[in-house]
């Protein structure tokens, strides 16, 4: 098994991985990050979605050696010094999570397009950016004024 | 009261349990690991209806990292008791329902494509799967059927038992009165409908880890349930894995259930007893996506035709309604009250109608059981009624909303023909209401609009009724329930005053840790922060129910509040002996309480404080501590009820229906949190949308096979597929509970598909359209209709 060293949420890390092993299980078994969730199998869901080396990707279907000295931050490494990152206080403060499965992902894919689109989002793109992430509670409307909020804070 | 500020009932208090959520540091089942665990995968059959005649594991057991390989001889050896469906339907002939054997690994035979056959027991998941692939079992394929409509009396049995496959055939209403009022009639509307299987599709896959300890011989199972006292009773008394007290039931953070994660199924069961045979070691299971849609039990599928009689003045006189309801291959948990006594209940509706006749029949077909989902039984109800309501007023040229005013009940209580009795409700306020937000006088002008740019609209209403907090127990006892339907609360008072609250209720999205800490912290006039809602777990709170059925509110809360009556007396008590008053005198508000004529006065902290050090009262007259219980049994379900209506525009060139306007109007009663509840309309709508256009479990006619498995080919709803919503409340308080809450879960979903469909054949002017109306769907409709106009 070849070892692989990673930087995530700032720390470097390191571990022995089998070709296949997924990122989001290394993350989850090995490095016990469990805030990244897996919702399917056919990378649709986004559950899973974490940053590599300043984008998002979905995690599950990244196999973690082709992750192998990149910077990986997860939901986990979001808040700075005890400080939530502006759009997890939006999410919070929106209502746009319920059971809160999803929200990880949501929340790491929304903080992407803000860096692809700009802190000015108009609900139309908020919407067509966050089909690769899917919610089964809240019906999407709290969801899409917590990015609207979240990015204009940010 | 001030319902924008503050944490009190009515306020919008940002939850409580997002913090670790929006951190990443949830709890739920797979992100829980515990020393020397293994992995368990399970062997499902690939066929829809077949006899096993060989399992081979030979192969299996040498592969590497293998611990255990279960079959169902280890559990028949074992005396592991079967699945069970706990409510007993008799059918109109007095014959108690066919329910079928239901293994927890399966014995002679497979009937659904996803059966559990063997359960592999492997140090990693990768090890368990690459066995379970080695596993060989030999199959001799039978006859299938998958469709309800052909079901019953097709070639495949699919139970001795029920050698038609028909598990029940139930009625309710009085069906010569019924026959009559359709012999009077003027007008009859007939319709013919099919509620669409969906497969529920929360986001976080069921999972399990079940766990034996050889020193104190007890179970402990880790599980994705929204009713963990109800799984260990199951578990205990039915399967007979070990009495209550050797089985601890946790049901940690649960991502979303939507009635799917209600029921006990086969794979936790196995895992938690196959730990015994490993030596105690604690098996993992988490489902694949893929095992969710095979196994995970489906909701709705029935086909349906119903008549609807009018006289002269369109005041409706009878409803006549047959149905066959799909059961899948074995009955679950709950599976038989959903189209019974949740379903024909709710036919009258919102309207006065003297006479309903429903006759149902529920059928095995080879396909995953289907159970209570979102509204259980409540959806397809609300959805052949306002079909056929809207249907009526349409051929009777009458406006469809001013036809259901005229036939709405005003008068309350309201004795349906159909067992329930409405307690309070403004039909009439909340249709008001509703028209006016959704503009409906400039509807026309936006018709016209959008025909000059080639698109096609329409307009749907649906007025809804649901039940929910199903109760009394001994009421749903004497239709067949095999449980009580009530809901337990424990209310600890610590030395210092913060509280915690141990719930039989449990959250899964529905924001109790806050709405409930709400109605403490309003009770007894503490800071919000320091109250704690402690569930989920059957070391900790002693029994209870769950949550589904919108029943958290009404049942559970109501629970906690004689619990904090009863605090409240005692703590009288306390204050009454330390301020040397009479109780009768001491009174308390805002936290405080006071001596009636004096300027005495104690903060809750300190008469909990008193509580406990039982310095200044006589122990034998009060005893120490402050620390309350209550079990609270409702005297009748409650029933929320609404308007919705729909605007959608249809591009005739795609078939693409865009729902551009959707406006609800919600009777819930008092509502705790504005914004949780608001949140739960919102999902509600858009599971419904998703039901009406996007939504469909496919099996194969031919080869049994479910042809949506996967988010490839099951079309979730998406954020780009909806829109905002225009909401608003009535408010007739429930008379049934001090709260005057009634229920808010399901409307979004019961509502929903009615108000989409009646927009949508609207816009194409016919009678009927299938759920889901897909582009495809629509666009095949719309060609003869270009070809006609043409």
């Amino acid at each position: 098994m070849p070892a692989i060293t990673m930087k995530v949420n700032g720390q470097a890390v390191c571990g022995d991985v089998e070709g296949r092993t997924l990122l989001v299980e290394f993350l989850r078994d090995k490095l016990g990050l469990t805030g990244t969730h897996v919702g399917c199998d056919t990378s649709q869901c986004g559950a899973c979605v974490v940053h590599v080396d300043g984008k998002a990707v979905k995690s599950c279907t990244a196999l973690a050696i082709s992750c192998a000295d990149s910077e990986v931050t997860t939901i986990e490494g979001l808040a700075r010094n005890g400080k939530l990152h502006p759009m997890q206080e939006a999410f919070r403060e929106h209502h746009g999570l319920q059971c809160g499965f999803c929200t990880p992902g949501m929340i790491m894919a929304a903080v992407d397009i803000v860096k692809r689109k700009g802190k000015k989002l108009d609900e139309d793109t908020i919407r067509h950016e966050l089909e690769g992430n899917i919610c089964r509670c809240t019906g999407y409307q709290n969801i899409v004024a917590a990015v609207k909020a979240g990015a204009a804070s940010m | 009261m001030d319902n924008s500020t503050g944490t009190g009932i009515g306020a919008r208090v940002r939850r409580k349990e997002d913090h670790r959520f929006i951190t990443g540091k949830g709890n739920y089942t797979d992100d829980i690991n515990l020393p020397k665990q293994t992995y368990a995968y399970f062997v499902r059959s690939p066929h829809a209806h077949a006899t096993i005649k060989s399992i081979n594991t030979a192969k299996a057991k040498k592969m590497p990292g293998v611990v255990g390989i279960f079959t169902g001889d280890d559990i028949a050896n074992d005396k592991l008791g079967g699945l069970i469906c706990g409510w007993m339907i008799h059918s109109k002939d007095g014959s108690p329902m066919k329910a079928g054997p239901h293994p927890v690994l399966a014995q002679g035979k497979v009937r659904y494509v996803g059966d559990h056959v063997a359960l592999v027991v492997a140090e990693t998941r990768e090890q368990a799967k690459a066995a379970a692939a080695a596993v060989s079992v030999g199959y001799v394929a039978l006859p299938h059927v998958v469709d309800v409509a052909d079901a019953m009396g097709a070639k495949a049995a699919i139970h001795d038992v029920a050698p038609d496959n028909r598990v029940f055939n139930w009625s309710i209403g009085d069906e010569g009165a019924t026959d009559a009022a359709f012999r009077n009639a003027a007008h009859v509307t007939k319709i013919d409908l099919v509620n669409n299987r969906l497969i529920p599709n929360a986001m976080e896959p069921r999972a399990a880890i079940g766990s034996y300890d050889t020193g104190s011989e007890s179970y402990t199972l880790y599980t994705t349930s929204q009713n963990p006292h109800v799984a260990r009773l199951v578990i205990s008394a039915f399967h007979g894995l070990a009495p209550e007290h050797k089985l601890r039931v946790i049901a940690p953070d649960v991502g979303g259930g939507f009635g799917s994660k209600i029921f006990i199924y086969a794979e936790e069961v196995a895992c938690v007893w196959a730990s015994k045979h490993i030596g105690g070691r604690p098996i993992k299971w988490t489902a694949e996506r893929s095992e969710s849609f095979l196994a995970d039990a489906h909701g709705r599928d029935h086909v349906t035709h119903a008549e609807l009689a009018t006289d002269s003045n369109g005041r409706i006189t009878g409803l006549k309604v047959h149905t066959k309801a799909a059961m899948g291959a074995y009955l679950s948990t709950f599976a038989s009250c959903v189209p019974t006594y949740l379903y024909a209940t709710l036919l009258s509706g919102q309207y006065n109608i003297p006479n309903i006749y429903a006759e149902v029949d529920a059928i095995y077909t080879n396909t995953a059981p289907v159970d209570a989902y979102r509204g259980a039984g409540r959806p397809e109800a609300t959805y052949v009624v306002e079909r056929i309501v809207e249907t009526a007023a349409r051929e009777l040229k009458m406006d469809p909303a001013e036809f259901r005013r005229m036939n709405f009940v005003t008068q309350f209580p309201h004795q349906t023909p159909v067992i329930m009795c409405y307690d309070a409700g403004d039909y009439a306020a909340a249709l008001d209401k509703a028209l006016e937000i959704a503009d409906v006088k400039g509807f026309a002008d936006r018709k016209s609009a959008a025909a000059r740019s080639g698109k096609l609209r329409g307009l749907g209403y649906s007025a809804y009724i649901e039940a929910c907090g199903i109760a009394p127990s001994a009421a749903i006892g004497s239709l067949g329930a095999g449980v009580g339907l009530w809901e337990s609360a424990e209310v600890r008072v610590n030395p210092v005053g913060t509280v915690e609250v141990l719930t039989g209720s449990h959250s899964h999205g529905q924001g109790h840790e806050t709405t409930f800490a709400q109605l403490v912290s309003d009770r007894l006039g503490i800071d919000i922060n320091n109250v704690a809602i402690v569930h989920g777990d059957t070391d900790k709170v002693q029994f209870g129910m769950g949550t589904y059925g919108s029943r958290s509110g009404a049942v559970g809360m109501t629970a906690i509040s004689k619990a904090l009556d009863k605090i409240e007396a005692k703590a009288k008590r306390v204050a009454a002996a330390v301020m040397e008053a009479s109780a009768d005198d001491v009174e308390f508000k805002n936290g405080t309480f006071t001596v009636k004529g004096t300027d005495k006065k104690m903060a809750f902290g300190e008469v909990a404080l008193s509580a406990y050090v039982a310095h200044k009262f006589n122990s034998a007259e009060i005893e120490p501590g402050l620390k309350e219980a209550a079990f609270h049994d409702p005297s009748n379900f409650v029933f929320p009820a609404g308007v919705h209506i729909c605007e959608v525009e249809i591009d005739t060139d795609t078939g693409v229906t865009d729902v551009v306007n959707y406006t609800a109007v919600d009777d819930f009663g008092n509502i705790i949190n504005p914004m949780i509840v608001e949140g739960q309309v919102h999902g509600g709508i858009v599971q419904g949308i998703g039901q009406a256009l996007a939504e469909g479990c496919v099996y194969d006619k031919q080869s049994g096979q479910l042809l949506t498995g996967s988010y490839m080919d099951y079309q979730m709803p998406r954020a780009a597929n909806v829109p905002n919503f225009n909401l608003a409340f009535t408010c007739t308080p429930c008379p049934s509970n001090p709260l005057g809450m009634k229920g808010c879960g399901e409307a979004g979903a019961i509502a929903s598909p009615a108000a989409v469909m009646n927009a949508v054949t609207d816009a194409l002017d016919v009678r009927d359209v299938p759920m889901p109306a897909t582009p495809h769907v629509v666009w095949k409709m719309l060609q003869p209709m270009k070809k006609a106009a043409e």
